[in-house]
């Protein structure tokens, strides 16, 4: 595993905010939902340490995106979709709500999917987080991305990465047994140029080989 | 070859990759998360972000900002407002201003302290991250002197007026043709149905989004979410008061556009006002909900139409009364009327349009302007006919068909509606149907066929490209046409290969920059015509040049041949009367030392030929007779539904769509564009709307979790055909387009099938749960 920097630009002076006098604060992830849910066997002392911790302003942040860990400066209101485009250039994340309604944002974070817009940078450090990006192995396109193409799952592309992480995952949790299924489990994805029909052609495929 | 006209069919008679089933040559790119988007030029050095304030009130004056908090956040660069934003070389919001620029709204936000309409711009913040420019626009305060605003034409403060001319002056307000009045008093069976329509918006998937970058004081880039980079060239120029030279926009991807992104909006030059502002590249991008107010809408709508027909069905009269929302200055309404005044053979017709203006930003063309709400219409009105005089709905159609085009009395230029509706009957097995409404059941759910004609006609159009041939044997094909995501790259690609006699690995199509040749709006369905027909030219532009440079070479076997008398078969130059002599373009540009060679072609579309190059350069013989035909796509829709008695939920079960519209260029993306326009035409008849607030005219539900777009769970396998159709009038392709006609008659389709499913007919769209219980069955 490599440890690499952002750049937010060519010239390497990406346009880190500065650091200002008015700072925000915030509570470091789920505070006590997290730990009402938390398996009672971890160490509740190492718990507490972690959820209490306060950041403020702009902070080195850590997060390991498809295999690399990647540092980058940000505040903690920023959420996970807004560093992947606007701090890492990982543009293939799409934003098309910013309210968790569309899913052009899902991404998966330690094997989940997940609307990226609905959660913040700061609270996924130290998890496994997977793009579109990160879905090929170097040329080779994964079947989904494959499938996709052959069925003609999209049409302007712009929900394509969301439907096709949603795709990926909707296979790998037992959710694409049938097509109506299928559906179901992929419906929080909106597709505006309505290329529904041609999407459950792909999952089906995809799931009929898993 | 010289003078007339070539055509695809004359070169090209057996097609080599135009039609097939290609995948998309810009799919692996999407696919993977490469394709960049107008927000995703995050290369500009020093680029910052812009977000719009916008009104939460719809009339007022603003009295004044308090910045200071706001100014006070770190990383602010600047707050922009009508106070402090130079003035503007040109605005739209005076009528010669407004077409100058090509305005859709003649009004633009910060050039006063005016406020016309929720959701209007008031402010544009920037600074060094978005984080930070959003929180400091929640900190701007703006102070308004608000007053009443008037929400729509069934505000009782609205006044009704006659527009004289509707969608923004491109359509007469009045049309008759024939007697109806008269003819409608005298007709033996008469019905008179008021249809209303929600407002519908765009709601691409890809928020409108504008990164501007002045590289020098009088040298502008823009990455602009538009259906049109020349439009917006001419639009920010005008504005600017630059030479359209000086500002390129680029748009090599767009998320969707339905419409909605084929017009500048204000969003574009206030990023453009930004960047000159803080001298640095800036970056904007539409909230949803300011997506809502940003673009443009499908305008809330009430159609009364009128339907005088004899015992037997055949329709003697159609009086359509339009009434409808328009802004405070422009009057905007689609044109509804157009197709009841096309679609069936009737000897009487009129048409009139009432506007009222509100609080609210002018409405645009939203996919199949006009065509969509009026089909509403006329398809359930003629349905209500059949049922109530006991003919199938799909004979009653066939007993109405119009062999010429009854608005103009102009021969077709080609139609297969009735092989549409042949095939779509019987791949959807409409023999079976129970003629009885509210008869068929499967379980508890009430069962329904409905179904539908779509039609949608031609728009002229002219369109330029390019074409680079390589002595290698490969090519580069340009024209600045933009891709919505309908296939553009795709289909371009297939035509130059075939044109250039190329496999398609060999060539690339670029697109989406004004540096490029000049092409129309992808909008109207126009693009795939105009461009096809553009590239078409180009390449046969290149084979002229080469054939020129064949017959001056002494080496050549052409030397000294008519170029007149030569023809290119498969990339081969020949002689038309001895094929045995001639030799492949390779050899030709090899021994010339020709490292390529290039040709520009000028396509049209349509029978018009408005354009004066387009009207030079064309074959008389062929403008005339193009000229004399009515271009028109036609199909059918057919739609079961199943119905919930009790909750009276209705849910689309199967669809067939068949469709006549000249050469299909890709079998794969065609049907997927069918299939995405029934969905959103699926969309409109059964959950979009968009509701305003009649006290204070601001939207209600102005998000996808309020505003419903049909999900992946609305929708059934979907079966689409095309018939084999050759239009030799349309275009040197014979392509007619099929963006909007997929939408054409649907909502109708899916409404019949309701009323055929409960025997109850629903009116106005949305058909939504709480219609469907209200509404009162039909008595047999």
């Amino acid at each position: 595993m490599s440890t690499v920097s952002s750049s937010g630009t060519p010239e390497g002076t990406p346009p880190h905010p500065e650091d200002g006098t008015r700072r925000s604060f915030m509570k470091q992830a789920g505070g006590l939902l997290g730990l009402a849910l938390a398996p009672p066997l971890v160490a509740q002392a190492e718990r507490l340490t972690a959820y209490s911790k306060t950041v403020e302003g702009v902070t080195s942040l850590q997060l390991k995106i498809n295999g690399t860990v990647r540092t980058i400066q940000a505040e903690p209101r920023v959420t996970l979709l807004d560093a992947l485009r606007e701090y890492l250039d990982l543009t293939g994340t799409k934003k098309g709500c910013d309210h968790g309604q569309c899913g052009a944002c899902t991404v998966h974070v330690d094997g989940r999917r997940i609307n990226s817009c609905l959660t913040l940078a700061v609270m996924n450090q130290g998890k496994e987080i997977t793009t579109i990006e990160g879905l090929a192995q170097g040329e080779a396109l994964h079947p989904m991305q494959e499938a996709f193409l052959k069925h003609d799952g999209f049409q302007c592309g712009y929900c394509t990465p969301g439907q096709i992480m949603s795709g990926v995952a909707c296979v790998k949790e037992g959710h694409a047994s049938s097509d109506d299924q299928t559906r179901e489990w992929m419906s929080g994805n909106l597709c505006r140029c309505g290329a529904y029909p041609n999407i459950v052609a792909a999952v089906r495929e995809v799931a009929g080989k898993a | 070859m010289d003078t007339a006209e070539p055509t695809f069919f004359d070169t090209n008679p057996k097609a080599g990759v135009v039609g097939q089933p290609l995948n998309r040559v810009d799919g692996r790119d999407k696919v993977t998360g490469k394709a960049k988007y107008s927000a995703e030029f995050n290369q500009l050095p020093g680029l910052v972000h812009a977000v719009l304030k916008t009104s939460d009130v719809a009339k007022g004056r603003i009295t004044g900002f308090d910045t200071t908090a706001a100014m006070k956040q770190p990383g602010v660069l600047a707050i922009l407002t009508h106070q402090n934003l130079p003035k503007l070389a040109k605005t739209p919001n005076d009528a010669e201003g407004k077409k100058a620029i090509g305005a859709p709204m003649g009004f633009m936000p910060l050039t006063t302290d005016q406020i016309h309409y929720a959701g209007q711009p008031v402010a544009i913040v920037v600074a060094d991250t978005l984080e930070r420019a959003q929180y400091a626009a929640a900190l701007l305060k703006v102070q308004v002197a608000a007053e009443k605003p008037i929400a729509s034409y069934e505000d009782p403060q609205a006044k009704l007026f006659d527009p004289t001319k509707v969608q923004d002056g491109k359509a007469p307000a009045h049309t008759v043709r024939g007697n109806a009045q008269a003819a409608f008093a005298a007709a033996p069976v008469q019905l008179t149905h008021k249809y209303t329509h929600a407002i519908n918006h765009h709601n691409p998937m890809e928020p409108g989004a504008t990164t501007a970058h002045w590289e020098a004081a009088d040298r502008l880039t823009i990455y602009d979410a538009t259906q049109g980079v020349t439009r917006t060239q001419k639009a920010v120029s005008t504005m600017l008061g630059l030479s359209a030279e000086q500002v390129r926009v680029v748009t090599k991807y767009l998320g969707g556009g339905f419409g909605c992104k084929g017009s500048s909006w204000p969003h574009t030059i206030l990023t453009v006002q930004a960047a000159k502002a803080v001298g640095r590249p800036v970056k904007l991008s539409l909230t949803r909900p300011q997506m809502f107010t940003g673009m443009g809408h499908r305008e809330d709508q009430t159609q009364t139409l009128k339907m005088g027909a004899t015992r037997d069905g055949k329709l003697t009269a159609l009086i359509h009364e339009k009434t409808s929302t328009t802004s405070p200055w422009d009057n905007y309404a689609e044109s509804n009327s157009k197709i009841i005044n096309m679609l069936y053979e009737c000897q009487n017709f009129e048409a009139s349009y009432q506007l009222a203006r509100a609080n609210v930003m002018t409405s645009t063309f939203t996919r199949a302007p006009g065509e969509a709400p009026g089909s509403f219409a006329l398809e359930c009105s003629l349905d209500d006919l059949a049922y109530q005089l006991g003919i199938d709905p799909l004979e009653i159609r066939l007993r109405n068909y119009a062999e010429k085009d009854p608005s103009t009395g102009k021969a077709w230029s080609s139609k297969s509606l009735k092989e549409c509706y042949a095939r779509g009957a019987e791949l959807f097995g409409w023999s079976k149907r129970n003629p009885k409404a509210g008869a068929t059941r499967d379980g508890r759910l009430l069962v329904g066929w409905g179904m539908a004609t779509a039609s949608y006609p031609v728009h002229n159009s002219q369109g330029t490209a390019r074409a680079r041939l390589y002595a290698d044997g490969h090519a580069v094909v340009q024209s600045g046409a933009t891709d919505l995501g309908t296939g553009t790259y795709t289909v371009m690609t297939q035509v130059a290969a075939d044109a250039l006699f190329l496999p398609v690995d060999k060539v690339r199509f670029e697109l989406g920059d004004t540096k490029l040749p000049t092409a129309p709006n992808s909008g109207g369905s126009v693009a795939a015509g105009t461009v096809s027909s553009s590239v078409y030219m180009a390449a046969q532009d290149v084979w002229q040049k080469l054939i020129k440079v064949a017959v001056l070479d002494k080496k050549s076997p052409l030397y000294r041949a008519k170029a007149a008398d030569v023809e290119v078969k498969q990339g081969r130059l020949q002689l038309k009367a001895n094929p045995q002599k001639g030799e492949d373009f390779a050899a030709i540009m090899k021994r010339a030392e020709m490292a390529d060679i290039e040709g520009n072609g000028q396509g049209r579309y349509g029978s018009g030929y408005e354009d004066a190059q387009a009207a030079a350069n064309a074959d008389p013989a062929k403008k005339d007779q193009a000229a004399d035909h009515s271009m028109h796509s036609f199909g059918a829709h057919f739609c079961e539904v199943k119905v919930d008695p009790d909750l009276g939920t209705v849910r689309v079960t199967r669809w067939v769509s068949v469709h006549g519209a000249g050469r299909i260029l890709n079998a794969k993306t065609a049907r997927s564009q069918i299939i995405g326009g029934s969905i959103f035409g699926i969309g409109a008849a059964l959950m979009e709307g968009t509701v305003r607030d009649q006290n204070y005219s601001r939207y209600t539900n102005a998000s996808l979790a309020d505003y419903h777009i049909p999900v992946n769970a609305d929708i059934p396998e979907m079966t689409v055909e095309f018939i084999d159709e050759k239009d030799p009038y349309i275009n040197a392709m014979g392509v007619k387009g099929i963006g909007e006609i997929s939408m054409v008659g649907v909502s109708a389709a899916v409404a019949n099938a309701v009323f055929h499913a409960t025997g109850k007919r629903v009116r106005s769209l949305p058909i939504t749960p709480d219609k469907v219980l209200a509404t009162k069955p039909v008595q047999a």
